[in-house]
Parts: structure tokens; sequence; C-alpha cells
């Protein structure tokens, strides 16, 4: 049984001047790529596929099998390309990942370029977050200084050349087709697939897109071997991953813990809920995976167990909303920004999102009928599962679960004219007296 | 349209093209095929390209734009498409200080509403609007509503040329955009001091500023969990914990 908190990629984040070359090797940084330099390219791949590692973008696919998946009897180039386009609602690991300690990302994107022989690897962060950006820029530089990067990698006749790339603010490009589109110089909109990214990827070359988190996990796993990662987690949810509090607890942040800790163990952590305050809802992963409720407090926060609670376990981003919040305020706000950022490419997202906000802001403000919820539940109906990417299916998650689980707080709105809540009580600066 | 500035788009005319090409000086010419250089193919560099057009000239110009095109053997309007889908590309100037006030549902119901709202009350201005220059103001600030900029915990946040500028009331952030206003010297919380937004584009562009080494390791929301494993000797298997010297400091 694992202790209930594991730091293993934030355990460096407090050190001092830990986003240095000298900081990162000082407390063991480096040694997993000599160890996996010496290790076959196969060997590697195994070792991932071995321990269970799932995608910690969201989508939660095997990260081993995908470098699996990398055809190395096609003549192209294959590539390796990081997605540190961190923008999901509530998410906010990669971000201070990078800032504190670059160098791990670097050192598994090393080893994951190796393993799957990427010659180029890029690392394509989002752009609105500048000193994350210097951070990497700076790393890049001294791992190429000590060798890390470059020409025949300490002797291990393997090349590897690594950009760092910013983007320029859209969400959609954390997609995978999307990303690949925009680090094509293009507008970022998702491709249809098949041909998947390991086929046709990049350049439409054999590409693995991974996030930030996977990649940062592959050191670990190769210095520390597969089964000691096997050991932490739940039977088909392996490992350690970062969970992200925010909201009405009294100490949000971050905390990384084997999967299947549980929301209550969690808020435990944080201090409680603020004071004087209960849980109302909150998402497990992000804002497109649907909400939940304190009935699911005790749901371990695993890929199935969460799957099974009729949500997603995402990015473990869990956003906290205490009692004075209004769930129709929360759900339209949502709406809103899924209708900002759908990159138009599918009708039934660009319009679809942009009916949503509007049926939503009626009743918001109290107007229309009961009847008008089953149309919006029908609007969901006609949009999910009907375009290219996952966008529109998270901005319906939001929607869905809200009317199930609050449908008389949308109904009040109706008999209220209004919303029946002050928005003043959940802000952090409440005024004493503010009440929901 | 005043009718000394130059005319936008139109430039199929070689001499308009000319004449707009001597508006980016050689040396960001220069930089613009170093970028696209980076890449196994060149039309990747785009992206980073448009950043350093907004450095050198404070927003995509139509001189940019067409830059842009010819390095990389497209089409201004394959450019253009390019430049209007993202939302960090500005067709009109910001201020020196560009404040981004995140109002996606947790910041926005932890405050960032209010402090959106209280901030344009203050700066006169509204969203992707430049305050007006008051008499005595050395910089400029702009406004802008933006997304989740992943520091959820450190909600309400703000960013000013996309630094972190975390856990904001209202106060804060009047008091930030006077700062700034006057010319004060003024940190981010989780990084250096403050930069100009056309120097803070040429880093997106990948120019480092040599300013890496500033700020903190993390902000203390991102060692809550980390700092209570130190606290109860919780480590990941077979990983010896942390000694004390290791320290709890940034």
């Amino acid at each position: 049984m694992s202790d209930m908190l594991t730091p293993v990629l934030t355990d460096n984040w407090g050190d001092e001047r830990s986003w240095t070359i000298e900081a990162y090797e000082a407390q063991g940084g480096y040694r997993a790529l000599s160890k996996a330099l010496a290790m076959s390219q196969d060997d590697v791949i195994a070792a991932v596929k071995d321990s269970g590692l799932r995608g910690r973008g969201g989508a939660g696919f095997p990260t081993g099998m995908k470098w699996g998946f990398i055809p190395q009897d096609n003549p192209n180039p294959k590539y390796l390309v990081v997605n540190a386009d961190e923008s999901e609602p509530g998410t906010c690991k990669d971000i201070p990942l990078m800032m504190a300690s670059p160098h791990t990302l670097i050192e598994g994107v090393i080893i994951s370029a190796y393993a799957i022989r990427a010659n180029h690897a890029f690392i394509y962060v989002r752009g609105e977050v500048l000193h994350v950006i210097r951070r990497l820029q700076h790393a890049v530089k001294e791992a190429y200084l000590a060798g890390h990067l470059g020409k025949n990698i300490h002797g291990s006749g393997h090349d590897l050349e690594l950009v760092v790339h910013a983007g320029a603010g859209a969400y959609i490009c954390g997609e995978e087709t999307a990303l690949l589109d925009s680090l094509e110089g293009r507008r970022g909109q998702p491709r249809l697939r098949p041909p998947f990214p390991a086929v046709a990827g990049l350049y439409a070359s054999p590409t693995v897109i991974n996030n930030v988190e996977s990649i940062a996990s592959v050191p670990s796993i190769i210095e520390h071997g597969p089964d000691w990662f096997s050991s932490m987690g739940t039977e088909r949810s392996k490992g350690y991953g970062i969970f992200s509090l925010s909201g009405h607890v009294t100490n949000p942040g971050q905390f990384e813990a084997p999967l299947g800790i549980t929301l209550r163990e969690l808020i435990d952590l944080a201090g409680g809920m603020r004071n004087g305050h209960k849980l109302k809802f909150w998402t497990p992963g992000g804002s497109s995976t649907g909400i939940l409720t304190d009935e699911h407090l005790d749901v371990p926060l695993d890929f199935e167990a969460v799957a099974e609670a009729g949500s997603m376990l995402g990015t473990r981003a869990l956003q906290i909303f205490d009692e004075t919040t209004c769930v129709v305020r929360a759900t339209l706000r949502w709406t809103e920004f899924y209708k900002h950022e759908s990159c138009g490419k599918c009708t039934p997202c660009r319009e679809g999102t942009w009916w949503l906000v509007q049926s939503l802001a009626k009743l918001e403000k109290g107007e229309g009928t009961e009847a008008d919820l089953d149309v919006v539940l029908d609007q969901c109906d006609n949009i999910l599962g009907r375009s290219f990417c996952a966008l529109a299916d998270g901005a319906v998650g939001p929607i869905t679960s809200s009317i199930q689980y609050f449908r008389d707080e949308y109904i009040a709105h109706l008999t209220h004219g209004g919303c029946p809540h002050d928005p003043a009580a959940s802000t952090l600066f409440a005024p004493a007296g503010a009440s929901a | 349209m005043n009718p000394t500035e130059p005319s936008e788009g139109r430039a199929s005319d070689r001499g308009v093209q000319k004449h707009v090409l001597n508006r980016i000086d050689d040396k960001t010419v220069g930089e613009l095929r170093e970028i696209a250089a980076r890449y196994p193919h060149k039309r990747s560099g785009l992206l980073p390209m448009l950043h350093l057009v907004q450095s050198a000239q404070g927003r995509i110009t139509p001189e940019g734009i067409e830059t842009c095109a010819e390095i990389l053997e497209l089409t201004s309007a394959e450019v253009s498409g390019v430049a209007t889908f993202y939302t960090m590309y500005k067709r009109r100037p910001v201020g020196d200080f560009h404040v981004g006030v995140c109002v996606n549902t947790l910041c926005a119901v932890m405050g960032g509403d209010e402090i959106y709202d209280r901030l344009s009350e203050h700066l006169g201005c509204g969203n992707d609007e430049t305050a007006e220059r008051r008499e005595g103001d050395t910089a400029t600030v702009s406004l802008e509503r933006i997304e989740c900029n992943a520091a959820c915990d450190y909600a309400p946040v703000a960013m000013v040329n996309w630094e972190f500028m975390d856990n904001q009331t209202p106060q804060s952030a009047k008091d930030l955009v006077d700062d700034l206003r006057a010319g004060k010297e003024v940190h981010s919380t989780r990084g250096p001091r403050l930069v100009t937004w056309r120097e803070a584009e040429r880093v997106i562009a990948g120019f480092n500023d040599d300013l890496a080494n500033e700020g903190p390791s993390a902000g203390p929301a991102s060692l809550v969990g980390r700092n209570i494993a130190r606290e109860r000797g919780w480590t990941a298997p077979g990983v010896p914990a942390s000694n004390e010297q290791k320290g709890e400091g940034e």
C-alpha cells in the first residue's frame, strides 16, 4: 500500500533553483537517460508498456502502446511532439511542472525520442505563459551544452534536435491533430482520423504526441522500473498522477498521489472546504468532464471508477464549487468558452455551441419555460459525437450533467425570474453576511 | 483613414510591397528567416514569426504578413488566414502592458467577474481596448477578458504580458494597473520584473531574454501537496524521505 501522497514529479519543485541543470542533476536527474541509452529501443518501449502508464493529457490511452504503433519500416522521419498546450479549464499541472523542473520533461523527451527513433522533437507550449517559455528555452540550451541533445548523444549514435515552439492562443490546439496543423504553420483545426498521427502525423510522417506529464513520467519508470510504477494506483489505472485542486477549498494546490485517491481524501489534504461552506459540485478532470456532486466524494479517482460514475478522469483538474455557486451560471460560462474556442470546422460544433449559449443565457435570466430544458438537451444530443474532435463532446458534458443533478436549480431560475444566488457570496473576497 | 497612413492590404502591387518591406528592418527579416530555419519544413515557423512581427511592429501589420509570406513562399491570404485564427495576434496595437483577467468559470466565480468589471470601469475601457494615456502616465495599459490560463489554484488570476499575477482582488488589480501606468517596477508573482508586451513577444518568438533565472521555482499553491508529504514522511515506494536540508524554500 502506497503512502497517500507520492511526490515524484513534484518532489523537487520547491528546491533552490530547481529549474537549472545543476539542481536537477544534483538530485539524480539524467541518470535515467544514461540507463535508457544503454538499453535497446524496444526494451525502453517495453518498459513503458509494462508500467501501465496511460496518457496524462485526459484520454488515458496507454503510452507504450501508442509508441508501439509507430511503423518503424516507414521511410519517413519519425517525430515526437509534446503537447504542452495546457488549456483545459481547471487544468494547471503541466505549467508548474515546466516552470519548476523543465529538465524532467526534457529528460523524458530524450528517452522517448530514442525509443521511437525520432531525431526531431518539439515541445508545443501554449503562448500565454511567458516565464514557462523562458525556462523551457533556457533548459533546452543547458541540455545541448551538456551533450544531452544534439548529435550522437553521449556516444549512443542517437541524434536529437529539440525545438520549443510557442502557440498563439487557441484552446483547440490542445487537440492532437489540431496541434499538428498548428505546428505546421496553419490554423489549428482537427484532422479526420484515420490516418492516425502514428502513421501520418507531422508532415504526414509517423508521429507520437504525448502530454507533458506522460513524457515527464518516463524517466522515473526507466530509473525505478515498470514494477515500481505499477505498484502504485489501481488495477487498470497504474502509477501516480498530479491532482490539481482549485476553487472553494481552504488550500488549493497540486497533490501528487497514486491514481485511485478520492476527492474526500484530497479535500481533507487541502484543509477542507473554505470556512463554513459545503461541497456542491465539482469537475473530476476539467470542464469537459461532466460535473459530479457530493454523492461522489468516495469515487476512486481512476479512469474506470470515474467513468462508471458517469464522467471522466480527464486531466485530474478538480474544480471545487461550494453551495454559494450557481450551477447555471457556471454551465453558461463554460458553454461560452466552448463557443469561443470552437475552431469552426464542423457545423454541429460551430453552430451548436452558439445556440447552446443563446438557450442557456435565456434560462439564466429566468426566461422561457421548463420545456426549454428539453430543447437544450435535444441540442446537446444533436452535437454529441457529430464532429471531428472531442471539443463539442466536451461542450455538452457540463450541460447534460448539470441538468441531470440540478434540474431544480434551472427551474428555480424560471420561477424566481432570474438567478436566485448572490454572485458576491461565491467570491474569495465575499463581504460578511453574503450568502447563497 | 488618415491619408498619410499607408493603405492596408492591396499588396499585389510590387511597388507597394517594396515600400512595405522597407518598414521591417533587415535585422528583423534576418531573424524571421532564422525562425523558419529552425524547422524541417519552414512553414512551421509561421506562428513564432508572427510573434516576432508583433514584437517588431507592435501588432500584426500588412507589412508583417507580406514579409512572412515572402519568406515562406505563401500567399498573403494564407498568412492572414493563420494570423486571424489565434487570439494572441492583435491587429490593433495593445498597451505597453496588456492585462488579461481570467473570466472562465472558476476564476469568474471566485471573483474574476468582479475584478474585470472594476478594472474596466477604472480604466474606462472594455475588452480588447487600450485605456487612454493620462497626463503623467509613462506607460499604457490594455485590457482583455481571457480564458483559463492554467493557474486555477491561484484564482482569481490576472496576466500581464502573459506573466502570472496570482490571487487578485479588485483592489490589487486596480493598484497593479496604476503602478504600471506610473512606470513603477512591478514583478510577476511567479516570475521576473514585467517586461513590455513587445519585449515579451520577442521571447515567445524564441529569442530568450536571459530572465529565466528570475523568480521562484514555484508559487505556494504548487507546493501544498509536496510540503504535506514532507511533513508526514510520505514518499513514492522505495524512495527515501527527503531530508530537511533539501529545503522548503523557493
